[in-house]
């Protein structure tokens, strides 16, 4: 498939590590995944409060997000017009299981609000969208593994049609410890052509 | 009393996931919303939740919590009086 656009950067999450444009920038030794992102949120100076009253997928998906939207150098008090699509596997399920938990003993029921506003996977999307006045298209769809194809034929018809400028998409999971979010911006102009063989190929690397 | 609001400082710093912040950052007077702590509309439910299962405290109509959780002053006062656990 041939495309006009490119990749013009990417960062990948998983195995305790941090990597931005295929170069790791962040390492830490932390086995539990609350305590690693607490690290990566410290080492990335992001300074955002209200990170740590969100939940584990958004955490990540934030994370990932915010260390290659700084890299843009974008002016977080103006509206920027980048869409977002996102895709996993296991959905809000780490969330969805924590409400499940709090709601099935009828004798102590005392389901929180914090947590239940989580269950749903596209509330990260609006944790980013927040911080970076990202008011353009949104999806959120779940696979079984990264779909290099459809990521791309969506991400081009969005710019296509003019939809957004740029397009920030990949993949963000969260299951029991388990982690991975990789995720790239697609624009007009870049070094890397925004293609399923690329997309795949950064993804395995 | 002042056993009622250190443990409300320490419950609204865990339950809140208020990072970063201990029971000596907040004072008895401090607003909890707006300008205060800065707490939003979720955080006003888990107080709600919170005085329901701790205290054991049903909050029924919403705009009782406006005053109620206006500190952690407020809050010790009404938990005092209406408490049934």
């Amino acid at each position: 498939m041939t495309s006009n656009y490119h990749i013009t950067s990417h960062c990948h999450i998983k195995n305790q590590t941090v990597s931005l444009n295929g170069v790791e920038v962040f390492h830490d030794d932390s086995e539990l995944f609350p305590d690693f992102i607490k690290h990566v949120y410290k080492a990335f100076e992001t300074k955002y409060p209200k990170f740590f009253k969100m939940d584990n997928l958004s955490k990540l998906a934030f994370l990932a997000a915010d260390i290659i939207l700084k890299n843009e150098n974008l002016d977080t008090q103006k509206e920027q017009n980048i869409a977002i699509v996102f895709s996993n596997k296991a959905a809000s399920l780490d969330t969805d299981r924590l409400h499940q938990e709090a709601i099935q003993n009828s004798s102590n029921y005392f389901p929180s609000p914090a947590v239940f506003v989580y269950t749903l996977p596209n509330i990260c999307i609006g944790e980013i969208s927040i911080k970076y006045k990202l008011f353009s298209e949104n999806s959120f769809f779940i696979f079984d593994t990264l779909n290099a194809e459809h990521l791309a034929s969506y991400s081009n018809s969005l710019l296509d049609m003019k939809k957004a400028d740029k397009v920030l998409c990949g993949w963000v999971d969260f299951d029991e410890n388990h982690y991975e979010a990789f995720l790239y911006l697609v624009a007009k102009n870049g070094k890397t052509a925004h293609s399923k063989e690329h997309i795949t190929t950064l993804y395995n690397t | 009393m002042e056993a009622l609001k250190l443990e409300l400082k320490e419950n609204i710093i865990e339950q809140l996931n208020l990072e970063d912040m201990t029971v000596a950052d907040i004072g008895d007077d401090d607003m909890l919303f707006g300008d205060g702590l800065g707490l939003d509309s979720i955080d006003a439910l888990e107080l709600i939740v919170m005085l329901d299962k701790n205290y054991g405290i049903k909050l029924t109509d919403p705009k009782e919590g406006r005053h109620i959780f206006e500190s952690v002053n407020t809050m010790a006062a009404y938990i005092t009086e209406h408490r049934s656990k």
